[in-house]
């Protein structure tokens, strides 16, 4: 059980940790870096489960089939958009290297 | 089904691995050369957390679960595999608006469930604490508080995403704007609040709270998000999308926290934080504040009096302006988003290739905003194979502006404009630009006469040293290319 003070370490200790990997990215990555943690919230999903896994009600359990969709969404949306992006990085790496050889 | 009893604890440990791999998967993609695993190990603990979640102890509905995650994972998955580079913007701003959405529905479920359990305790004042002591235990003040909170958060990020979506797609007109907008949309705010704070102060006191405020509270909170977003320019988008993304997690976090899932609320809370960051980092190189990003409905029209323009747009054909640039000594092609939508960017690559090998010294000059997003420019220019040492960035492309022979403009225009130094009065001024306009030659190429995204006139291509190439993106730098060929054939 979480409760009172833990949380709030854990709340903080978390939000520090978010604001350090990001202070020190190259602009280049802002993007790819913004979709990486679109990607991560969807693990959102794990929380619509369980949402859904206990509802009863058909409000609950229509609500909380939307909140699966929806997380689904997110997640599967997040990584192939992530993935494509830093894709870029990989195959640009060598065509650097290589056009910079032609120039000289 | 019935489950050993260690597996909660499984669960919980892989929970934990989750964690530990999101927060190292995002410190690999914050460096070019390990961004590429960064993604894969976040994945790979996406879906081990995914997979014990089916085996927690208690969960129903299974068939509907499987059915959801499927259909969503297909759909986003096709759209994300399909849609071209350009859109990534609107992309990462449907599917975060998909998250702030599930985790509002998450927060509902958990209050739907929490009012129903009250409404059968006997409602006497004082609560009897043997029939109120089971209900409490659901969910304590905390939780109460950061349901409603994440709901809101959560709710506002969905709508506001989905608006912001459809922006940039360009299904809705740019700006929706009226008069005392801002006091409007002040009041949907407070009556969110007020809703959500009747429905929590009586819930935290034991009684149960009308449906009407719990619906209330939910439509308001998603009112809020539409009317928040409406008036903000397409120019200031990404900065309101990054946004959103920090609320889907601080939403995520919070709903984390009711339902005691400690990977969401430290996965939440991380995007929550990374997002804020992102958001002022995006805000500062617009030279802009969040507020005012906001709040001054930014490319309304400006309201005062502006500068007029004076001068003529002279036009140039592609095959003078290729001789132009094969015959000049230094060149710089500032690509904006434009260039991206004709998908110009492969000619365009192809365009500098001849010239460098006629030993004219090529180089592109990226906006920190140019395209959609800090680095949109460069992923689309890497995607066209343009190496990275040919890319600079604004603060050390513009002391050389003036010993720039001829600076090609394609598709870029709010980020060259001139106007953002010299006019007072114009919704850009202050904005950090690219001094293209001190270059010897501008060649500027564009569609038509129309405005930027942000609906201000440009002076840069009135200027006496400006000549306007006109046409789509493509079909001009085909043209380009064409001329540099005729000259060396």
């Amino acid at each position: 059980m979480i409760t009172g003070f833990l949380a709030l370490y854990i709340f903080m200790l978390a939000a520090f940790t978010g604001y350090e990997i990001i202070s020190r990215v190259p602009v280049i990555l802002h993007t790819p870096l913004m979709s990486g943690s679109n990607f991560v919230h969807g693990i959102v999903l794990v929380g619509a489960m369980v949402a859904l896994g206990h509802a009863e009600t058909p409000i609950e359990i229509a609500i909380g089939v939307a909140a699966v969709l929806l997380a689904a969404g997110n997640v599967a949306g997040g990584y192939v958009v992530t993935e494509r992006m830093l894709e870029m990085f990989k195959a640009s790496k060598p065509a650097a290297s290589q056009s910079a050889e032609k120039m000289r | 089904m019935t489950l050993p009893t260690w597996m909660p604890t499984i669960v919980e440990a892989i929970y934990f691995i989750a964690a530990v791999l999101f927060i190292w998967g995002l410190k690999r993609m914050s460096s070019p050369r390990t961004a590429r695993t960064g993604i894969v190990w976040a994945g790979a603990g996406m879906a081990a957390a995914i997979i014990v979640t089916f085996f927690l102890p208690g969960m129903h509905n299974l068939g509907w679960m499987i059915a959801a995650i499927v259909i969503g994972v297909v759909l986003s998955w096709i759209v994300g595999r399909r849609v071209p580079m350009t859109a990534m913007p609107q992309m990462v701003a449907l599917f975060n608006g998909m998250g702030g959405g599930a985790a509002a529905a998450i927060g509902a479920v958990e209050l739907i469930k929490f009012n129903a359990a009250l409404k059968l305790v006997p409602d006497t004042s004082p609560i009897q604490p043997e029939a109120w002591a089971d209900v409490a235990g659901r969910l304590g003040t905390t939780e109460l508080v950061l349901a409603f909170v994440g709901v809101l958060i959560g709710a506002v990020s969905f709508t506001g995403s989905l608006i912001a979506f459809a922006k940039l797609q360009g299904w809705m007109d740019r700006r929706f704007v009226f008069p005392l907008q801002r006091w409007v949309n002040l009041a949907i705010f407070a009556a969110a609040v007020v809703c959500g704070a009747l429905a929590l102060a009586a819930g935290i006191e034991g009684h149960a709270f009308e449906w009407g405020l719990l619906i209330g509270f939910i439509v308001l909170s998603l009112v809020f998000g539409i009317a928040m977003t409406l008036p903000i320019g397409g120019a200031d988008m990404p900065v309101v999308i990054s946004m959103y993304n920090a609320f889907t997690g601080l939403a995520v976090a919070f709903e984390g926290f009711v339902l005691q899932n400690e990977a969401m609320i430290i996965a939440g809370m991380v995007v929550g934080a990374a997002g804020t960051l992102l958001t002022q980092l995006m805000a500062k190189a617009m030279n802009r504040s969040l507020g005012n990003v906001l709040f001054s409905n930014f490319g309304g029209g400006g309201g005062a009096a502006q500068q007029e323009i004076a001068g003529a747009l002279k036009p140039i054909d592609a095959s003078d302006a290729a001789v132009m640039m094969a015959y000049a000594e230094r060149v710089a092609i500032v690509p904006g988003y434009g260039m991206a939508v004709a998908q110009a960017q492969h000619k365009i690559w192809e365009f500098a290739r001849l010239l460098i090998d006629r030993g004219v010294k090529v180089k592109f000059a990226i906006h920190p905003v140019a395209g959609r997003m800090p680095g949109h420019m460069n992923v689309l220019l890497a995607e066209a194979g343009v190496p990275y040492d040919l890319i600079e960035d604004m603060d050390d492309i513009n002391p050389e502006f003036p010993n720039t022979d001829v600076a090609l403009v394609i598709g870029a225009n709010d980020v060259v404009n001139p106007v953002a130094r010299t006019d007072k009065n114009s919704p850009i001024y202050g904005m950090p630009i690219l001094d293209v306009a001190r270059a010897k030659n501008v060649i500027v190429i564009k569609r038509g006469r129309g405005k930027g995204f942000a609906g201000i006139e440009n002076a840069l291509f009135y200027a006496d040293n400006t000549r306007m190439l006109y046409g789509d993106g493509q079909a001009a730098a085909s043209g380009l290319v064409a001329g540099l060929k005729t000259l060396d054939g």
